[in-house]
């Protein structure tokens, strides 16, 4: 199949690229733009390890073909701050133990951070509501959740 | 070793040391690790559950497809086909037969992902297929199909203690039940995955997800025929386990390393979650017996068990589950008559192994029913029922084993109720939702015992550097569970560093000794003891360039708040670093640990089986919809004795995700095989617990030290998965009057048999 090209915003930078049609974000993102921070779970938008912003949204990106992406912003987490600095999500997740083997954790902050840009004073029920389609085996959630919280407080 | 008094909580202490990596996205899975020029591997499988194999039919067709660089069947196998587990009965590539459905049979190598897929969904493996079989139970009958094993039995095991007979003659009361639980799939979030990489000197390397780097390393001995320095394993982060990544990735790495071995090039094996689903190791279905007797003041007198296990193709670790099941069976009981026998049979189905918990849930939900069952024939109380036959310092468990001083049964017991308020609870009596509560009480031997004994050590290397920070080789992994903090405070404890000077390095397999697993609970006990050793070791060092400094003897010292002390003055720890420099003392060594005094007789069942106990006790209030059969936990309380703890935080986040995994086993986690096949290979088919399907669980630390632990610790991985399921299923007896004696317990089971109750005689529930 012939390749299309595709332009887009990937964390602040203007992404032009060449791929196939039916190249899922996921793997344009992993494989051609070379960002591993966002994982392959299961490829069939069940998990939410491989989770992106979307223009504001958190999407699977396993379930976005390449040429939706067009004009788009997309942040992963390589782009939640501008330099090595944490940003006060990735804080609390660390000082709240929310972090065990860290494969659905990048996903994981990125759903919060959607949720916290457009609710600032979460409750726990609306924390939850927030990561359910983000799944998570460790943990348990209870610990994610305070670290939603948390940050919450640290962003005010 | 002596036991450490609880320390200041540092400023820091709360960090796990491999969260920063893990929020930033920069922590390396095997998918993240960037080789150039690398082909991509693919298995093909057998498309039946049992059958022998006639032919390989487009084998040149493959072979000639685009990108395909090399494709690999049993004959090409350079050492033994065989991955070596607890039998060796589980052939690397199936050669003449196929025992179930997805088992390897060949392997391709092409240039990328989507090649080397496509070659394995072309190829056609000409099989005739044979009648199978799929139940344990079928089984166990004479005229079953022969799968494996001895007679299709895997591993039998035995406890006969006192006299069974006189023993329920002795009873007043008698209950008799059976249970049923069904497969679990661990669900880590990352599916299993390895590169390999011929290295220098025609060795082999092979980097990947998994719990037992030593095991994989055996197992490319046996299937490459190497000689055991010519083979190297490095665990790259691994994205969760519960026992999924003990022996499977044994499997892959050997897969992976055949078709490096054979290209001359690196090769990355990665499943894809189906693939995962159908050939990887689940939690053991069982069918559990149990008959207990008591008198009529509640004293148990004897038990009789029988424990069945579908082990699925091959042995695997069956074997060892069945033992930690027979151990446990009886219960958290000091019960003096004793019959109990455990099964683990061959089936065409997927093979299953380790799973977090390791054959004792199946077991401790049936007991801890089975007791509440007893407690409603004796009209008393399972709680009083229960003190009166808890284990405590100083009773006998089934094996004879005379229970320690490091017991908190009655103490976890105690604050559960307290907690959960168990005496208050009152059933809702209106509208059609009903509440209840339930608990279950669990001992929990702690790490391999004495089947595993051959496993039970484990090595570390401690280095102090010029400046002060240290690096320290393990070879128990971190999974998630949070060893190598574990591990980095024990260091940094002992030498009186900060926890930030202390790096543990990943595990490979070429810098310390065979290890034995990170399973079992043991990883804080047994790789906590040898980094203590090591550290032990080099410390004396720092002790003897402190000593001549200030003019006093080595034992002289004491370590506080960073520094070297005695009588004459302080230095600094890194001063002293730097004095043990100048000095050139021994600033690294090994530490080793082996579990002694561990003991199984195989004709009578009995010995000391573990070096000690971890005991817990779970307490749940659930909420039963009884028109849609849905049942909610809206509170879990979990009391776990686990000695001392190490690092709260990561304690915590063992019991929470312990629980929640439990939760999903009593409730939601269904996998149904048609024919031996799995029919519900995905995350939305067997569906495992979200942020809507639990509670935050309350946890509660009794610590009761355990001397020979490094700090007084004893081991938390695998208890909190075992006692929930039990306590959720008596919750649900006490709302609804009905005993579920299978799970998971789905609704449609539970709207089931509250209808029976209705058409046949309308029944007031509770």
């Amino acid at each position: 199949m012939k390749n299309i090209n595709v332009n887009f915003n990937l964390n602040g930078e203007d992404i032009s690229i060449d791929c196939e049609p039916a190249k899922t974000l996921l793997d344009l993102i992993r494989d051609d733009l070379g960002l591993k921070g966002i994982k392959r779970g299961c490829e069939i938008g069940e998990c939410g390890a491989c989770t992106v912003i979307m223009n504001g949204e958190a999407v699977a990106s396993c379930m976005v073909l390449a040429p939706q992406t067009e004009g788009a912003n997309i942040i992963t987490v390589e782009g939640l701050t501008s330099d090595d600095s944490l940003h006060p999500i990735q804080t609390a997740f660390i000082k709240k133990g929310a972090v065990q083997c860290g494969f659905c954790t990048p996903g994981m902050i990125l759903s919060a951070k959607v949720l916290l840009d457009n609710n600032p004073a979460p409750t726990r029920k609306e924390i939850r509501i927030a990561i359910a389609g983000n799944v998570c085996r460790c943990t348990g959630y209870k610990q994610i959740v305070d670290a939603i919280e948390y940050a919450a407080e640290l962003m005010k | 070793m002596p036991v450490a008094t609880p320390k200041k909580v540092k400023k820091d202490s709360n960090i796990r040391v491999d969260a920063q990596r893990k929020v930033s996205g920069k922590a390396k899975f095997i998918e993240d690790v960037e080789y150039k020029n690398i082909l991509h591997g693919a298995t093909i499988r057998s498309p039946v559950t049992h059958g022998r194999i006639r032919g390989f039919k487009n084998r040149d067709e493959i072979k000639n497809m685009p990108g395909v660089k090399a494709v690999i069947t049993a004959d090409e196998i350079p050492g033994d086909n065989i991955v070596p587990f607890v039998k060796e009965d589980y052939p690397c590539l199936a050669e003449k037969e196929v025992k179930f459905y997805g088992q390897a049979v060949a392997l391709v190598a092409a240039e990328t992902p989507e090649e080397a897929k496509a070659a394995a969904e072309t190829a056609e493996l000409i099989i005739d297929e044979y009648p199978g079989i799929y139940d344990s139970i079928e089984s166990m009958t004479p005229d079953a199909v022969y799968v494996g094993g001895d007679d299709n039995v895997h591993s039998y095991f035995k406890i006969r203690k006192g006299n069974i007979d006189e023993g329920f003659k002795g009873a007043d009361v008698i209950v008799e039940r059976v249970y049923n639980s069904g497969h679990q799939v661990h669900c880590y979030l990352e599916n299993q995955g390895m590169i390999a990489e011929p290295i220098q000197n025609g060795a082999i390397s092979v980097k990947g997800s998994m719990q037992c780097p030593f095991y994989v390393h055996n197992a490319l001995v046996k299937v490459l025929g190497f000689k055991y320095s010519k083979v190297r394993v490095v665990q790259a982060d691994t994205g969760g386990g519960f026992g999924g990544k003990e022996d499977m990735p044994s499997i892959v790495a050997a897969h992976a390393a055949l078709l490096a071995n054979k290209t001359g090039m690196p090769v990355s094996l990665i499943y894809d979650r189906e693939e995962d689903f159908h050939t990887m190791s689940k939690r053991h279905p069982s069918r559990t017996r149990i008959k207990y007797g008591a008198t009529t003041e509640g004293k148990l007198v004897a038990c009789e068990a029988e424990y069945i296990v579908n082990g699925g193709a091959f042995c695997t670790l069956s074997p060892i589950v069945a033992w930690r099941g027979i151990i446990h069976i009886t219960g958290p009981y000091e019960i003096e008559n004793i019959k109990a026998d455990s099964y683990a049979m061959a089936t065409n189905t997927v093979p299953c192994g380790a799973f977090r918990g390791f054959g004792q849930p199946q077991v401790n939900f049936a007991n801890e029913i089975l007791i509440d069952e007893l407690a409603e024939k004796l009209n008393m109380d399972p709680v009083e029922l229960r003190k009166k036959n808890l284990l405590k310092p100083g009773s006998k468990t089934a094996t004879n084993q005379v229970v320690g001083s490091s017991c908190g049964m009655a103490e976890t017991l105690d604050k559960t109720l307290d907690k959960i308020k168990f005496k208050e609870h009152k059933g809702n009596d209106k509208g059609p939702v009903k509440k209840g509560m339930g608990i279950s009480t669990v001992f929990y031997g702690v790490g391999l015992g004495a089947e595993g004994k051959y496993f039970a050590k484990a090595g570390a290397q401690v280095h102090i550097k010029e400046d002060g920070t240290v690096f320290v080789a393990i070879g128990n992994v971190e999974m998630g569970q949070g060893a190598e903090t574990v591990f980095n405070r024990i260091c940094a404890d002992t030498l009186g560093c900060s926890y930030d000077m202390v790096e543990i390095l990943e595990p490979d397999t070429t810098r310390v000794p065979d290890s034995g697993p990170t399973v079992a609970s043991r990883a804080t006990l047994v790789g906590g003891n040898a980094v203590k050793d090591a550290a032990l070791k080099v410390r004396d060092s720092l002790f003897k360039a402190a000593a001549q400094k200030m003019g006093v003897k080595p034992f002289d010292i004491k370590i506080k708040d960073g520094k070297y002390i005695s009588d004459e003055g302080e230095i600094d720890y890194v001063d002293v670093v730097d004095l043990a420099y100048l000095s050139r003392e021994r600033v690294a060594a090994q530490g080793w640990y082996k579990v002694e005094n561990v003991s199984f007789d195989e004709k009578t069942g009995l010995g000391d089986a573990y070096p000690v106990y971890s005991y817990s006790t779970n307490a749940c209030e659930v909420e039963v919809d009884t028109e849609t059969g849905v049942v909610k936990v809206n509170r879990l309380v979990a009391a776990h004795d686990v000695g001392k703890t190490i690092h709260p935080p990561s304690a915590e986040g063992q019991i929470q995700g312990g629980a929640a995994q439990a939760i999903g086993y009593a409730l939601y986690e269904n996998l149904v095989l048609e024919e031996g096949k799995i029919v519900n290979p995905s995350l939305s088919g067997y569906t495992i617990p979200t942020t809507m399907d639990l509670c935050d669980v309350e946890p509660i630390l009794v610590e009761s030290a355990y001397d020979e632990g490094p700090f007084g610790a004893k081991g938390l991985g695998e208890p909190p998965m075992v006692g929930p399921a039990a306590a959720i299923l008596n919750a649900i007896h006490d709302a609804t009057g009905i005993w579920f004696r299978k799970i998971p317990c789905l609704p449609e089971d539970i709207v089931k048999e509250l209808n029976k109750d209705i058409n046949k005689e309308p029944k007031e529930l509770k």
